[in-house]
């Protein structure tokens, strides 16, 4: 049974990394800002007359 | 008006207005003036047309066509306005309040299309901020303003944006300490689980393994994530009063003492589990209380509305100079539409001067050479010349503010319910602990330090703290769904506590400039289409108000036209004469108990009648009435009293309306108010309300539109929800009521709870079901009894 030592280690440091990440989310600013880019995703790129035949396939 | 072309409607390609004339046209689009097609040529002419394919109509109306940022051309105001300048890089934030839709959106972050020295371009949508960096060399920050003009997104930059600095800090510090003791509890409750359900014999060396780990989890629960509630104890303590952070301050260092020594000394294995989910759950409660409405702002002053430079002459040279440096003596200029930042004395121009934000009065006055004009007006003529008087922190508006009320501290007002509470909470929470220490202290002295920790763990008022958080976020929530905006959450309570309210009249309970029109007299079509004609000349807005009632006519070749302001118009169109205006214009004497502002009209000495405006009032204001059976209703009114006999209806008493009041008397009536111990509620729009406002217990202003400037407040009401304000303070009471019985049931725990703790015998699982059982009562008992109390008050 030993072998829990060695999970618990595992799982803890599994968990502290995603700890570390949301840190790092939060003091980037990824967090500052979340209503946006819900409305950015929904807006399409700019269609110019030279790749407008790509388009026309769909 | 049979007609039919007049009858069919066309909306403007750009900002959907109706379009009165047909004379702008572009690619076949009707644009309602010259701005708005100018704008949509822009935009089509860089290869940005889809900004119309998003959303219809997504622009701004652009009646306004001059440019007025020539003060970002001085470098001592512009540095105050960028976050980041370097040799070639700029950063910068700016506020655009028409942002609205995805269509402002998709073109602002299109920016370098216009112009490619503009490298990034970034839209914080409910912010209403655009984040733009650019190579300062190649465009100026005075160029993106007016970039940013051109194409209808016009940002707002004041005083006290300069002023202002962001303290986002404390939220996003909350959410890393909520992290923390999130990651916290999940492990220390997964680790606590084979304690509960018992270890075999064999495994007795994972028990100690388990609790020297969970100690360590405590370890940052408690000094990272707990320490603000040891810091509030200490300075309650300091200051001789009881917060309910002292008892938690003491259950959370309680819990982690005997954690320690209990897993230490091989006794038992700790309440870690309890421990972190009480901090975990009393941060969470933290966050639900900090709403935050990104678009409003509470805080304004005098300096958000004037403008940040103003125009200052030496010889015949202009030079935009900030505000702050203005000194008595100098000369500005004023253009039409400005506002005059500081008290002064008119030297040239004709000034007709739009005082609607300082005293109330709708109707602009003239004033002539030599005058004082006072700060605040807004000059709705040409360009006029002025001497400064005085600076402008000292003028008769802005002095306001130096009054106390204003340096005041914030939170000097009511106590809440639950600081009030907490106070006997705490007392009788230390009663007991220290009674069942002494109780069990004689015959077995293990089992009363036992009996005295286990009190304080499980009458640490968990559930108490958390009540009032979730009731009144539920509450705002409500409120906010009816537009109605409030500061924090204080403020249900102490709108619950009001007994008095007092009113501002003209921009309140009636309706900023819109007046009903209606004509007293019989005038044929010919007659009113010289009305028409005579009153188009004419931007006084009585005139204008004629116009809009009248409809469209065909302008007749006005011939002669003479017009002496605020007295009438003499027009000679064909070959009649008219005369308009005032009684004492038209008939040569003032005419008597007119109650209403009227117009008269004389065709050819021939009178006709007279045009008749009566002031609106907001919808809903009958309701207004009934408040007086259970509160005190005052109105105060910086306008002349002509409208009392309306008014009458809804304040009862005629002693309970006060005229002619300045921005001064309002404050102070409001101070006796408060000095005969009443809880004052007072509503109002304008800057000459500020004061009353911030002396008031809850100062809410009313406002037609959110994002537009309003004073410094406590809250914010549209005024499209003015008439739900007996039903808001209805609300108000029921969540009171709300927070009063979730202190009931969260006692009842803390009872059941406290017949196992005295004995002594309080088992880690009992400690660790009963704090989220108690906390996830409360939650969904708050949260379920406040949605009924609106649903009740027909708020949801």
């Amino acid at each position: 049974m030993n072998i829990i030592y060695f999970l618990i280690g595992c799982s803890v440091l599994l968990a502290l990394i995603f700890l570390a990440a949301f840190f790092w989310a939060q003091r980037s600013g990824q967090n500052d800002d979340l209503y946006t880019p819900s409305m950015r995703i929904l807006l399409d790129d700019d269609v110019t007359d030279a790749d407008k035949s790509d388009t026309d396939h769909f | 008006m049979t007609n039919d072309t007049i009858l069919v409607k066309t909306s403007c390609y750009h900002c959907g207005d109706e379009c009165s004339t047909t004379s702008f046209v572009a690619d076949e689009k009707q644009f309602c003036c010259q701005g708005c097609k100018s704008v949509y040529q822009i935009l089509a002419g860089n290869g940005l047309g889809s900004y119309y394919n998003y959303n219809e109509h997504p622009g701004a109306t652009r009646t306004r066509v001059t440019k007025r940022f020539d003060y970002l051309s001085e470098p001592s105001i512009v540095n105050d306005l960028l976050d980041y300048t370097d040799d070639h890089i700029t950063i910068v934030t700016l506020y655009i309040p028409h942002i609205h839709c995805s269509s402002c959106l998709w073109l602002l972050e299109q920016l370098n299309r216009f112009n490619p020295a503009i490298h990034y371009s970034r839209v914080d949508f409910l912010k209403k901020q655009l984040i733009v960096r650019f190579d300062h060399r190649a465009c100026s920050l005075q160029q993106l303003a007016e970039l940013l003009y051109d194409i209808g997104y016009e940002p707002l930059i004041s005083l006290q944006d300069v002023i202002k600095k962001q303290n986002a800090a404390g939220k996003g510090n909350l959410v890393q300490r909520i992290a923390v003791a999130g990651f916290c509890f999940g492990n220390v409750m997964l680790l606590s689980f084979p304690e509960y359900f018992g270890l075999s014999a064999f495994e007795q060396t994972f028990k100690h393994f388990f609790g020297y780990l969970n100690i360590v989890f405590t370890l940052p629960v408690v000094f990272f994530c707990g320490r603000e509630y040891f810091v509030s104890a200490f300075r309650n303590l300091k200051a001789l009063t009881l917060h309910i952070d002292f008892p938690l301050a003491l259950g959370i260092a309680v819990l982690f003492i005997r954690t320690v020594t209990e897993v230490s000394a091989h006794t038992g294995a700790g309440y870690a589990d309890t421990l972190c989910g009480l901090v975990f759950f009393l941060l969470v409660g933290k966050f639900v209380q900090q709403k935050t409405y990104h678009h409003i702002s509470f805080e304004r002053d005098y300096r958000s509305f004037f403008p940040v430079a103003v125009q200052v002459l030496t010889g015949d040279t202009e030079k935009p100079i900030p505000l702050a440096q203005v000194a008595t003596g100098q000369r500005i200029l004023i253009r039409h539409n400005e506002i005059i930042p500081a008290d002064a004395i008119l030297l040239k121009g004709e000034a007709l001067i739009d005082f609607s934000f300082v005293t109330g009065e709708a109707i602009p006055v003239n004033k002539t050479l030599g005058e004082i004009i006072y700060a605040g007006g807004r000059q709705t003529g040409d360009a006029i010349e002025l001497e400064v008087v005085k600076p402008v922190s000292q003028s008769y508006l802005t002095q306001l503010w130096n009054n106390e009320a204003f340096t005041r501290k914030q939170d000097s007002g009511m106590k809440t319910f639950s600081e009030t509470i907490s106070k006997y909470f705490t007392v009788a929470l230390l009663i007991i602990a220290f009674g069942s220490l002494l109780a069990w202290l004689f015959t077995d002295y293990r089992r009363g330090i036992d009996a005295f920790t286990a009190v304080l763990i499980i009458a640490c008022p968990c559930a108490l703290a958390l009540s009032t958080p979730f009731t009144m976020a539920a509450a705002l929530s409500i409120f906010d769904r009816n537009l109605f905006y409030l500061k924090n959450t204080r403020i249900v309570e102490q709108l619950a506590g009001i007994d008095a309210i007092v009113m501002d009249k003209t921009g309140t309970i009636s309706i900023g400039n819109s007046k009903s029109v209606a004509i007293q007299g019989q005038l044929t079509e010919k007659q009113k289409q010289l009305v028409y004609s005579a009153c188009s000349n004419s931007i006084h807005p009585l005139s204008r108000m004629i116009c809009q009632f009248l409809g469209n006519y065909k302008k007749l070749p006005v011939t002669g036209y003479k017009e002496i302001a605020g007295k009438g118009i003499t027009a000679t169109i064909e070959n009649d004469i008219l005369r308009l205006g005032s009684g004492a214009f038209v008939f040569g004497f003032a005419e008597g108990g007119a109650p209403n502002t009227s117009v008269h009209v004389m065709v050819n000495s021939h009178y006709l009648g007279y045009f008749q405006f009566a002031q609106e009032y907001r919808a809903g204001m009958e309701n207004i009435g009934c408040l007086n059976d259970n509160y005190e209703l005052f109105l105060l009114s910086g306008d002349h009293d002509h409208e009392r006999t309306d008014l009458v209806k809804f304040f009862k008493a005629d002693k309970r309306m006060h005229f002619n009041q300045s921005p001064q008397d309002k404050l102070d009536f409001i101070k006796a108010l408060q000095q005969k111990g009443r809880q004052v509620l007072m509503l109002g729009d304008g800057l000459n309300d500020s004061g009353a406002l911030k002396q008031s217990d809850v100062g809410i202003a009313v406002t037609d539109d959110v994002n537009n400037f309003s004073p410094g407040c406590d809250a914010i009401l549209d005024g499209k929800s003015f008439g739900k304000l007996p039903a808001f303070l209805r609300f108000a009471k029921d969540t009171v009521t709300v927070v009063r019985l979730s202190f009931l049931i969260s006692l009842t725990y803390n009872i059941i709870g406290l017949s196992y703790a005295v004995t002594g015998h309080l088992s880690p699982l009992i400690a660790a079901i009963l704090m989220p059982l108690s906390t996830v009562t409360i939650i969904s008992f708050t949260t379920l009894a406040t949605h009924f109390a609106a649903k009740k008050r027909k708020l949801i």
